[in-house]
């Protein structure tokens, strides 16, 4: 599993490979040259107090007046060949990811929250990028920096050296210590946080009917019982986490006092280990713990990224729809046949069972039946939403499986009872099917959904920004953007389900008026609850528990005085 | 900000305290190049060993005793910034459960979750960082100045002309980086709307063959995003590498200037090592600070969304208890939503008596529902009075009114829980018995009965493992199970089909001598029983009667009949 996440997590860096190593280049010679500097700065001292020292000290100031800019140079490239990378990654992920979706099939984006989804596409990935690139940064800084500083401390002194290497366990243990409790700490933390945050969830979007029940005082409590588990976890966290500087800087002190009395004994014995070379290691050893800190805290942020492109990948390899290539075909005739259609959601659960159905181009077809029946379902096979266990369904006598998603459902035009707005203007919604559309067609289809008197009445009209999910529109209003939609589009079959559901009957009757209209000549699928809505259907398929038990027209079923005959009169009684 | 801030009270102590051990620990760390001067100058130089040994345990105690200060500040820190960002939670939960609808509306769900959430947690991180760094920072870079000027006076001129210049170049970089930051948030907001729109109407898309134009939009504005994420960095990542250019050649400079000291034997070797030691502690702090300015920038940008959230009015509540409901009485009530300039509601006139039913019928945004929330005093009547007994509705308490009256609303909310937990929800103490009673009434026993663990059976978040249909019948039968006087049943029954529509509806009729009932709907079939209907059209009120009298006089009466009863031969 790790050596395909790290495969998965090359590809993406793949594209940025020039900056990636560039950028490791250029950190080695940034370590380098700020390990130099303090080296270079230490030579001057004792320049300045030893005799004809003013010629080495010229050339210390020669050298620190070039190293100096080269390196703050380095750092700069670095950050930005850094941020280059992971933006880019980023990036790329998350183009794949919008691909992805259009090419999933729809049973997976069911069954998946869309939360969940939705985290792991902006959250996830955000995270896997900083946390794996700016992670891989830290630690080969913090590698080469503490390897950079053994290096110089050999060359100033070994004795110094060893020592500084003598305290490389104890910084090694304390960050590690505190790296571990706090990960557990924070683990903690985010549990209940995701505990709280569901709650508040669930209680602030539905404070409408917290309030009506007059559930406050409930919720406080529980609330509160939450809230004080999570400051006390909350103040653990935060208060070992905040330890790893003050603990660092202790040990950096250690090393630092060690050095401090190590260095001026050997420079009182030795000539050769002047005061310039004490104050470099001093200030070598004052750095010396920090890598270990970034080290260690590095590597569980590595890990949480590990663990977030994974679930990335996950996803990004879930399983595609097979699409057939398009043809551009000619527009449908409208003709749907289906032999022997059987489907569930689940193998083991057959919701419907060797449907067979013969629609002629043109003819008004009806599915009625009980809450739960399975009436939307028909709808998912006929769109492919979602694809039969087995049987066929013919267009024009080509079965459904062999033509592309584009050239299927370019024929059809569907409005669902649940309403689907964008962020965007009134126009903009309404030409979804059809971008290129002029005003005047976007007028023409609303009037012909009985739209357009409401739209004019909103303050910008047709320009009226809508917010995500239609803002302050009624759920009605949201329908009749939806039926423009449609009317816009021209579609040779035409699919309604329940999208009259939430407008009131009379508006209904004229929005059938509309869709009586656009249903002339154009096989169309109703799916109602309100049979007086299909009362001229030419085939009514009446469902029951996923089957359809009645067929026919409804003066045929009405005849039949079967459970048809049942539904209808329930409403008039 | 400095309102929500008071709430920091109660860690009043803590929040004096942490700062100044801070300020004990960097004064214990202002000391240690003065330790090594004496090192050198008293040690090295006159080959005094035990100075040297004396010197050394000296810094490790200054470091043992810097730690023993700088974890309690630590300890300090994170107990008042926890326990603060508690406070301010518990308040916002309780200012979000207590805010009118009117507000409710205005402010937006998600809105008031992110306040209460991601906010909260900014303000944590920022009043921590706050605590710990207010004063070190800024002390360890002044002290260290002002230890140069004790070194060293002519050396130290250089950092009184290196240090403002940092500062200035740090507050220009994030000055300058802050708004774009801000850029980059709404434009990630921006891909974050595509991609869920992009997975909530994956239908809708794919129905009209939008996947290319859909991709192709998202992946222009993953561009924009990166674009400005790109130009973001090349001005934030100039923090570093100048403000090191800047120590080091202000260390470069106390060199230089140093070796024309050093003639004059103005300033020791031990001394000279010093100043560089102070010009590197500033460094280290100076980054720090930067951090603490944009951490606290962000945290106060959080803070005033907060503030602006709460402090959005205070929550007018009536004094008066309201024992049981006798009558209510609409007088000339209009009604206009906050933010929509045109009327819901135009002088609606009605009176209901204990005992009596209503129904009330009326197109898609006819002002049905705005009625039920008036009768229920989830808003005010922005002009006319709503009377209870006689009385204006705004004198009686929220919490009183609540009591005597129960809803289901047009959307049926169901809770994460049991089947129990929910029905709870209407009365505390219900038996089981009382329970399946209201189901019955609700005609929701027959599935409730197909359920594992019947009434234990679990509701997940949402209520999202129940069709539509069943959702509604659970929240009728939650509202019937509340002892109230008022039932306002608004539009609950819409996704029922009409067999069961007709059993739920025979069942609400049996509820009693002297309950009030009010049942919202746009079927002339569930209310054409009431005692009254009201009909309304486009917020007026068309007219009122039994059913026999509207078929007679109302217009639009007869066409909602005609339209759903067109059979009729």
């Amino acid at each position: 599993m790790k050596s395909k996440t790290l495969g998965f997590i090359f590809k993406y860096i793949k594209g940025s490979l020039f900056f990636a190593i560039l950028s490791i280049i250029l950190s080695a010679a940034y370590v380098a040259g700020a390990l130099y500097i303090p080296y270079v700065i230490g030579k001057g001292v004792d320049a300045l107090f030893m005799e004809g020292g003013d010629e080495i000290m010229l050339r210390s100031l020669i050298l620190l007046l070039i190293i100096i800019p080269l390196t703050a140079i380095c750092q700069y490239i670095m950050s930005l060949c850094n941020n280059r990378v992971s933006i880019k990654v980023v990036e790329r992920i998350r183009k794949d990811a919008i691909i992805k979706i259009q090419k999933l099939p729809i049973s997976f984006l069911d069954s998946k929250g869309k939360g969940e989804l939705l985290s792991l596409i902006i959250a996830d990935t955000d995270a896997m990028s900083d946390g794996l690139l700016m992670g891989f940064n830290q630690f080969f800084v913090g590698i080469t920096t503490i390897l950079g500083t053994l290096c110089l401390l050999v060359m100033i002194d070994y004795r110094i050296a060893l020592l500084v290497l003598l305290i490389t366990p104890l910084s090694l243990f304390i960050s590690a210590y505190i790296s571990k409790k706090t990960y557990v700490l924070f683990d903690n933390q985010s549990r209940i946080r995701g505990e709280q945050t569901g709650f508040i969830n669930e209680m602030v979007t539905n404070v409408k009917t917290v309030r009506a029940f007059g559930h406050e005082d409930e919720n406080t409590d529980k609330f509160g019982e939450i809230n004080e588990r999570l400051v006390d976890a909350s103040t653990k966290a935060v208060f070992f986490s905040s330890l790893v500087n003050p603990s660092t800087r202790f040990v950096n002190a250690i090393c630092y006092a060690l050095v401090a009395v190590v260095g001026s004994m050997i420079c009182m014995k030795e000539e050769a280990f002047t005061v310039g070379l004490l104050t470099v290691s001093l200030s070598y050893a004052n750095q010396y713990a920090k890598p270990f800190n970034e080290i260690t805290g590095v590597i569980t942020e590595l890990q949480n990224a590990l663990a977030c492109a994974e679930r990335i990948r996950l996803f990004l390899i879930e399983e595609e729809m097979v699409m057939p290539e398009s043809k551009d075909l000619e527009p449908s005739k409208g003709a749907i046949t289906l032999k022997d259609v059987s489907f569930g959601y689940s193998k083991d659960k057959v919701l419907i069972s060797n449907l067979n159905l013969d629609v002629k181009p043109g003819l008004k077809v009806a599915i009625v039946g009980p809450t739960g029946c399975g009436k939307t379902t028909l709808i998912n096979l006929l769109m492919r939403f979602y694809d039969p266990l087995s049987g066929h369904i013919y267009l024009d006598g080509k079965d459904t499986t062999e033509l592309s998603y584009k050239d299927l459902r370019d024929n059809f035009g569907m409005v669902l009872q649940e309403t689907y707005i964008r962020k965007g203007t009134v126009a903009d919604n309404i030409k979804i099917g059809k971008p290129d559309a002029s005003m005047d067609e976007i007028i023409e289809a609303a009037k012909k959904a009985h739209a357009h008197s409401f739209i004019k009445r909103l303050p910008k009209g047709y320009d009226t920004m809508l917010s995500e999910d239609g803002g302050n529109l009624s759920t009605g209003q949201k329908q009749l953007i939806c039926i423009a939609r449609v009317m816009l589009i021209d579609p040779s079959i035409l699919i309604l389900d329940e999208a009259t559901s939430n407008i009131d009957t009379r508006t209904e009757i004229r929005v059938q008026k509309g869709f009586g209209e656009l249903m002339k000549n154009r096989t169309s699928f109703i799916v109602a609850h309100r049979l007086f809505t299909i009362k001229n259907s030419d085939i009514i398929l009446v469902m029951k528990d996923g089957n359809v038990i009645e067929q026919g027209s409804h003066d045929e079923l009405m005849a039949k005085n079967g459970f048809y005959t049942e539904l209808y009169n329930s409403q008039f009684t | 900000m400095f309102k929500i801030l008071k709430y920091i009270k109660p860690y009043a102590l803590q929040c004096v305290l942490a700062p100044l051990f801070k300020l004990l620990e960097a004064s214990f760390e202002l000391f240690v190049p003065l330790v090594i001067i004496s090192m050198v100058d008293n040690g090295i130089a006159v080959n005094n060993k035990t100075h040297i040994i004396y010197m050394g345990l000296l810094l490790v105690s200054l470091a043992a005793i810097g730690l023993a200060m700088s974890i309690t500040a630590q300890y300090f820190s994170a107990k008042a910034a926890s326990g603060y960002a508690g406070i301010l939670r518990a308040k916002i939960f309780d200012d979000i459960e207590h805010k009118s609808y009117k507000e409710i509306d205005s402010i937006g769900v998600t809105t008031m979750i992110t306040r209460i959430t991601s906010d909260v947690n900014q303000v944590q991180t920022g009043v921590n960082l706050f605590l710990r760094l207010l004063l070190r920072s800024p002390f360890v870079v002044f002290g260290a100045v002002i230890m140069a000027f004790t070194v060293n006076v002519k050396e130290a001129l250089i950092f009184v002309v290196a240090i403002p210049l940092l500062f200035i170049i740090v507050f220009m970089i994030l000055l300058g980086s802050i708004p774009l930051y801000k850029k980059v948030q709404s434009k990630l907001e921006d891909v974050l709307t595509l991609f869920r729109e992009n997975l909530l109407g994956v239908r809708v898309i794919r129905a009209f063959t939008m996947e290319e134009e859909e991709t192709e939009k998202t992946e222009k504005e993953i561009d924009s995003l990166s674009a400005i994420s790109l130009f973001v960095g090349r001005i934030s990542s100039l923090l570093n590498p100048i403000t090191f250019v800047v120590i080091n050649l202000a260390t470069y400079i106390i060199l230089v200037n140093g070796s024309f000291l050093v003639d004059e034997g103005a300033i020791t070797q031990g001394e000279i090592m010093a100043l560089v030691n102070y010009m590197s502690q500033i460094l280290v702090e100076l980054v720090k600070f930067a951090n603490l300015v944009i951490t606290v920038t962000k945290s106060v940008a959080c803070g005033d969304r907060i503030e602006a959230m709460l402090s959005e009015g205070s929550i007018e509540d009536g004094s008066e208890e309201l024992e049981s409901i006798e009558s209510i009485e609409f007088k000339n009530v209009s009604f206009a939503y906050e933010g929509e300039g045109e009327n819901a509601l135009f002088s609606i006139n009605l009176s209901l008596k204990k005992g009596e039913s209503i129904g009330i019928i009326g197109g898609t945004g006819s002002g049905k529902s705005t009625v039920a929330s008036l009768l229920c005093g989830f808003y005010p009547a922005s002009s006319g009075e709503i009377l209870v007994n006689g009385r204006n509705i705004k004198e009686y308490s929220k919490e009183s009114l609540n009591k005597r009256i129960s809803i289901s609303p047009q959307f049926s909310v169901l809770f994460k829980g049991t089947v129990k937990d929910n029905l709870k929800w209407g009365k505390e103490d219900a038996t089981d018995d009382e329970m399946w009673k209201a189901l019955d009434m609700a005609s929701a026993t027959e599935f409730i009965k197909g359920k594992d663990g019947q009434l234990n059976a679990e509701v997940k978040e949402g209520g999202s493992n129940f069709s539509g249909g069943q959702k509604q019948r659970l929240s009728i039968a939650r509202c019937l199970i509340k002892n109230s006087d008022l039932y306002v049943l608004d539009d609950s029954t819409s996704a029922l089909d009409n067999i069961t529509l007709k059993e739920v509806n025979k069942n609400l009729k049996a509820l009693g001598e002297d309950k009030i009932l009010v049942v919202i709907s746009q079927r002339a079939s569930q209310i054409m029983d009431m005692d009254t209907i009201i009909v309304l059209e486009d917020g007026h009120m068309e007219s009122m009667g039994t059913h026999e009298e509207l078929m007679r006089s109302s217009e639009v009466y007869k066409e909602i009949y005609r339209t759903q009863f067109s059979n009729e031969e």
